[in-house]
């Protein structure tokens, strides 16, 4: 560290009001942080209504005859998977290793298009056995509240193709960095969201 | 750099003590792996007394996620993350307060309701 580097800086001794500001990298990570959690407070409002709902089935299928549990049980795992190879892959983003990060972040992508995969069959399987989202105010919710998970994803993977391309393009600057690290923080969060979605929806079926 | 992170906090998801493992991404896969599998388990099985069931998948749910915020997220106690902490406290708060206030007042007013069956026959 520079002295003026340190002149700047901040150590417990200087009064708050005289410390300069914090890095870009903490305040961009933090209104990320602050962004993701009003996207939980959005799932929130999604599983009030749907713990509401889940029982409105008018006279239609409910919830326990129409889920697969084996089949959430494997989606969960390649979401769970591609958290962890996600996180690998962030790390070597720090190291600045390209090689690394090709590597995790397109296993992050291979599980998570798996994962949208499975999910899309079991939406196309409901709306052909006549349990589409109009049917009734559970299957509604429900839709509502899985489709929203499955939207995030998507979105995520657009956003990682785009990362893995700038990293191409631009190379490890500031700014990629700072941007593939917000991209982990989303795809956490998005596993965390679903271990709501898979206990509530699919397990607490009745 | 590290006095700065002190003093000002750090990004969420930044551990400052291990930067560079891969230790902790490790360690919350060998934990969340079985509490998923627990979880499927206590959904299926007849083993747990059928009434105790949701609050076990609610407890092995909320383990599952603080994993997944200690070890994924690295948010943590530590002094430069208490900002993070913090806004994570509210978010926590405020998703409690929509999911359990819509299933409290829901219930209340269903109590308080004439069933279906019988009003449509009143319309009939």
């Amino acid at each position: 560290m520079s002295v003026g580097e340190q002149a700047l800086s901040t150590g417990p001794g200087i009064p708050l009001s005289l410390r300069g500001p914090a890095p870009v990298r903490v305040v961009a990570g933090f209104g990320f942080w602050l962004f993701l959690l009003s996207d939980i407070i959005l799932f929130a409002a999604l599983f009030a209504t749907y713990s509401v709902l889940s029982g409105s089935t008018a006279g239609g299928p409910t919830a326990a005859e129409l889920f697969d549990k084996k089949h959430v049980f494997l989606e969960t795992m390649c979401l769970l998977a591609s958290s962890v190879t996600c996180g690998l892959g962030s790390l070597a983003v720090q190291r600045t290793d390209t090689r690394a990060v090709y590597f995790w972040m397109g296993v992050t992508f291979l599980l998570g298009a798996t994962f949208l995969t499975l999910e899309g069959r079991e939406f196309a399987g409901m709306v052909a056995a006549g349990a589409g989202p109009s049917h009734s105010a559970f299957l509604s919710a429900f839709f509502t509240l899985v489709g929203t998970h499955g939207l995030h994803v998507s979105l995520g993977l657009v956003w990682l193709v785009i990362m893995l391309l700038q990293v191409t393009t631009l190379g490890f600057q500031p700014m990629v960095g700072r941007r593939f690290f917000a991209f982990g923080l989303f795809w956490h969060a998005l596993d965390i969201v679903w271990i709501g979605v898979f206990t509530i929806v699919y397990l607490g079926a009745k | 750099m590290d006095s700065q992170l002190q003093a000002q906090g750090a990004a969420p998801g930044v551990d400052a003590r291990d930067r560079h493992g891969a230790r902790s991404y490790l360690i919350g896969l060998l934990f969340a792996v079985p509490l998923t599998i627990a979880s499927f388990w206590a959904a299926t099985t007849s083993f747990v007394y059928a009434p105790a069931v949701p609050v076990l998948l609610a407890a092995l749910a909320i383990a599952q996620m603080g994993v997944h915020v200690a070890f994924f997220l690295h948010i943590s106690s530590a002094p430069d993350q208490t900002n993070n902490l913090l806004a994570l406290a509210f978010g926590v708060f405020v998703t409690g307060l929509i999911v359990f206030g819509s299933m409290m007042i829901m219930t209340h007013l269903n109590h308080n309701m004439m069933s279906m069956d019988e009003l449509m026959k009143m319309q009939r």
